[in-house]
């Protein structure tokens, strides 16, 4: 039962788009579900006071952090995006193989646009993290 | 007449039955957080650098503890039908699928109960 093949044989397996996103949207589902965390420190932080806050604010605004929050955000933004073409599946629409391209494309596209406007405003127009 | 043998009736076998109500469930938090998300990121753009009392007084205004509050229900629910089914797919070994299972929803029951108590007694405490 243990040994027997999976499919697809990832060895052997020629990734398309459509593969290569799917299995991404589970990928940063994971990774947003353990990012839950980040924003039950924060809130808690806000909950104890501000000495607390003070101290999450430090934390937060370290580079290593920010590296992961801007990791972080590419992760939402992606989910979001192909959620809403996932819903737009559910609802029967954009199933013709070019549509399903394009859309994909337009994802990868929408959520690293945004991933840049969202830390180019952090970074360069509200002055520095956190 | 069945067509089902003895023992796959008593195995219970089949569909669980409850799968649609997953979906849904799945589709209606997802759909709930596509505005909350959004309005949650582009508030805490807002906030970049923002002091203690300017947060605590922006989580203090009642529309805003309600969709935070909104917000913190939807995402710990979305998050626990998403990781169920990754955890469903990859584990096999039945002692580690349950235990699994059981850690997420111990994981997101007490997330989104930290998440309330937090927003509320920012909410409640300041005024």
């Amino acid at each position: 039962m243990n040994n027997r093949p999976l499919s697809p044989h990832l060895q052997i397996y020629r990734p398309q788009l459509t593969s290569v996103l799917s299995i991404t949207h589970r990928a940063t589902g994971v990774a947003l579900s353990l990012g839950t965390m980040v924003l039950l420190y924060w809130l808690q932080a806000v909950a104890r006071g501000p000495e607390t806050y003070a101290a999450a604010q430090e934390v937060l605004g370290s580079w290593l952090v920010q590296l992961v929050l801007a990791g972080w955000t590419w992760a939402f933004f992606y989910h979001l995006s192909n959620g809403i073409r996932h819903l737009f599946w559910d609802a029967g629409k954009g199933f013709e193989l070019q549509q399903v391209y394009a859309s994909g494309y337009t994802v990868l596209a929408a959520a690293t646009t945004l991933t840049a406007l969202t830390w180019g405003y952090v970074l360069f127009v509200a002055g520095g993290a956190a | 007449m069945s067509l089902r043998s003895s023992l796959g009736k008593v195995k219970g076998l089949g569909s669980a039955k409850e799968g649609v109500h997953h979906w849904r469930l799945q589709r209606l938090t997802a759909m709930a957080l596509i505005p909350l998300t959004l309005w949650f990121v582009v508030s805490l753009l807002c906030k970049v650098q923002a002091d203690h009392a300017t947060v605590a007084a922006w989580v203090s205004v009642p529309y805003v503890t309600v969709l935070l509050l909104a917000l913190s229900i939807a995402l710990f629910w979305h998050l626990m039908l998403g990781v169920q089914v990754v955890i469903e797919d990859y584990i096999h070994c039945t002692t580690k699928q349950i235990m699994a299972q059981l850690l997420l929803r111990a994981f997101a029951g007490l997330g989104a109960l930290l998440a309330v108590v937090s927003i509320l007694k920012i909410s409640l405490g300041t005024h």
